[in-house]
């Protein structure tokens, strides 16, 4: 392994982080923010509870889970895309590294970026709706977990992109409705049946119900299927990077 | 002998072997067509061809950048692809293109380029780096407020970082002011001295020319030739022989038809070219005949061709 070809790409990642810090961490910790003075403190006290979860509460692990995903997409889609795009992507390729350290600086640092962002945000969740987290243990899985895994997919989309519209197309017009519609505002359990049975092929249903068991103890479908699921994607993402390693696809002519 | 000249043929002084190399475009295009070639230890070697001749190409290959099709490539015996870490980490690349990281400084991009590398970081290098090449002083800038040859001092700075062996330069001097180019061949030759191993590609014949050891010609994806710098030049040279003439002459006389002549200075130099190859230069026989055309010179020189000709004729008989 070379571990400090991974510790410096780990860093520069990091670094491109802190000098954004305004676009990187304020803009989504505010934008967050609004949904919780909204849905928390103005209208959701008109809207009942939810399997005994005041509204407010209710919705937090799904809005961390739309940031965790967004973050981790356009953190590691724009950290590799760029190098592209500019070129320096020559001395990656030209130094002595295996695809996987490129992928573990790479990936580390967006999925790193995503869960300090997400302690942030649950950290002023906090300050606005009473918040408990009944399972630690399994909250920090499923962070760790969810930023890895989308961070690796932000990587895949990353490589596959060759324009800037197409960085942003899977995060807007794939994810973003996808976690609208993937319960993070209700349980899907209050949907009509052929609609519940349609969400079911929403992945993202099984991350905000596994994350928000983590927190209330209630789920919309069982634990272990959500943490099956997400083991799953994650295991998609990684054999599409192999992949994409392995044929040197738009990395290498 | 200078103590970077080597035997030609002996195994141990390739530093670079490289056998049947060919590389397909995606579009189809191939753009290296069977490249046979080896690179000495310790030496400058100047690959040159007209623009679209496959050099970055090749060195793209080498170095990782470019998958190749078929043939082999070796770096001191560490197979480019299944030994490539071993490989890789020997060679410094200055790219063709000035592509940088705008918001970086100068001082973190190069410490960055040693990390990636492998090696652990050393702060005296790079400051040596960074000084050798005039950079100390903009450590701390970022890149996007460096001038373009500033830049291209950035991009060898990376290269040297890390301390590789072999130093592949493409283009390094395309677009640089004078003094640049001056320093870069300073520096090229305190690293050759050393023991780097120098490859650069140039369509400046001049900068072959002044800094190479040996010399290779690239033409549509094939190596034309390979040889000594010097050889080339005494081998393929042609040479100018010109005469002063006493007085001048309206036109080259019919009796001297036969050599190739060539009037100038209004009538008063006559220039004879010839081949260094030939069996006999005909010197000899023109100057019998020019006294016997009562023609008579006060003073003569001789002058060799420079690279740049030898060049257009060998690419000339390619076409
Ligand atoms: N990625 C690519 N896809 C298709 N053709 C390419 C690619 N890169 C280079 N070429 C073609 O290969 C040929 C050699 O290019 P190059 O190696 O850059 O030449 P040089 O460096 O000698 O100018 C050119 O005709 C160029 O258009
Ligand atoms: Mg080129």
């Amino acid at each position: 392994m070379n571990w400090l070809a991974v510790r410096s790409i780990y860093l520069f990642e990091m670094n491109r982080w802190r000098r954004t810090i305004v676009q990187s961490i304020v803009s989504p910790v505010i934008s967050t923010s609004l949904y919780f003075v909204v849905f928390g403190a103005a209208i959701g006290s008109a809207i009942s509870a939810i399997d005994g979860v005041a509204y407010g509460a209710y919705i937090v692990p799904g809005l961390l889970m739309l940031s965790l995903l967004t973050q981790s997409i356009s953190n590691a889609s724009f950290g590799i895309y760029f190098p592209r795009f500019s070129g320096t992507i020559y001395e990656i390729l030209s130094a002595p590294v295996s695809p996987f350290e490129i992928v573990l600086g790479y990936v580390g640092a967006a999925a790193t970026k995503s869960i300090l962002l997400g302690l942030i945000i649950l950290a002023t969740a906090a300050l606005f709706v009473p918040i408990r987290i009944d399972h630690p243990f399994v909250m920090v899985l499923f962070l760790v977990l969810t930023a890895a895994t989308f961070s690796l997919f932000g990587f895949v989309i990353g490589l596959w992109a060759d324009g800037f519209e197409k960085l942003q197309l899977v995060p807007l017009l794939i994810v973003t409705p996808l976690t609208f519609l993937g319960g993070s505002f209700y349980s899907i359990g209050m949907l009509p049946p052929f609609w519940r049975t349609v969400s079911l092929f929403n992945p993202v249903v099984y991350l905000v119900s596994g994350f928000r068991w983590s927190f209330f103890g209630r789920a919309d479908v069982s634990v272990g299927l959500s943490l099956g699921m997400t083991f799953l994607f994650l295991a998609l993402c990684l054999a599409a990077v192999t992949a994409m390693f392995r044929t040197g696809y738009r990395l290498k002519a | 002998m200078r103590p970077h000249e080597f035997e030609p043929g002996a195994a141990s002084d390739a530093v670079i072997a490289i056998e049947g190399l060919t590389k397909t475009y995606k579009s189809g295009f191939q753009a290296l067509k069977s490249v046979d070639l080896t690179i000495r230890r310790g030496e400058i070697f100047a690959l040159l061809g007209p623009n679209g001749a496959g050099k970055t190409t090749l060195i793209s290959v080498v170095c990782g950048i470019v998958n190749p099709t078929s043939g082999r490539v070796r770096v001191n015996g560490h197979d480019i692809l299944t030994d490539y870490r071993a490989a890789r980490a020997q060679i410094g690349l200055v790219p063709q293109e000035l592509t940088t990281d705008a918001f970086e400084t100068v001082w973190n991009t190069v410490s960055f380029s040693r990390g990636l590398f492998g090696k652990s970081s050393n702060p005296a290098h790079i400051e040596r780096v960074l000084k050798d090449l005039s950079l100390w002083e903009k450590r701390d800038n970022r890149m996007m407020t460096l001038s373009g040859g500033m830049k291209r001092r950035v991009l060898i700075a990376k290269a040297l970082s890390h301390e590789p062996q072999v130093l592949f330069l493409d283009e390094p001097t395309a677009g640089v002011d004078v003094e640049l180019r001056q320093d870069m061949w300073r520096l090229v030759r305190a690293l050759r001295d050393t023991g780097v191993t120098i490859i650069l590609t140039t369509h400046y014949i001049e900068e072959a020319e002044e800094m190479a050891d040996r010399v290779g010609v690239i033409s549509k994806g094939e190596i034309i030739l390979v040889e000594d710098k010097a050889e080339l030049m005494r081998k393929l040279g042609r040479k100018q022989l010109t005469l002063q003439l006493q007085a001048a002459l309206p036109a080259v006389p019919a009796s001297l038809g036969a050599y190739d002549l060539q009037l100038a200075a209004e009538g008063t130099e006559l220039t004879y070219t010839y081949d260094t190859k030939a069996e006999r230069t005909g010197i000899t026989s023109l100057l019998r005949d020019l006294s016997e055309a009562g023609i008579r010179f006060r003073d003569l020189r001789t002058r060799q061709s420079s690279l740049e000709e030898i060049f257009v004729g060998l690419l000339k008989e390619q076409a």
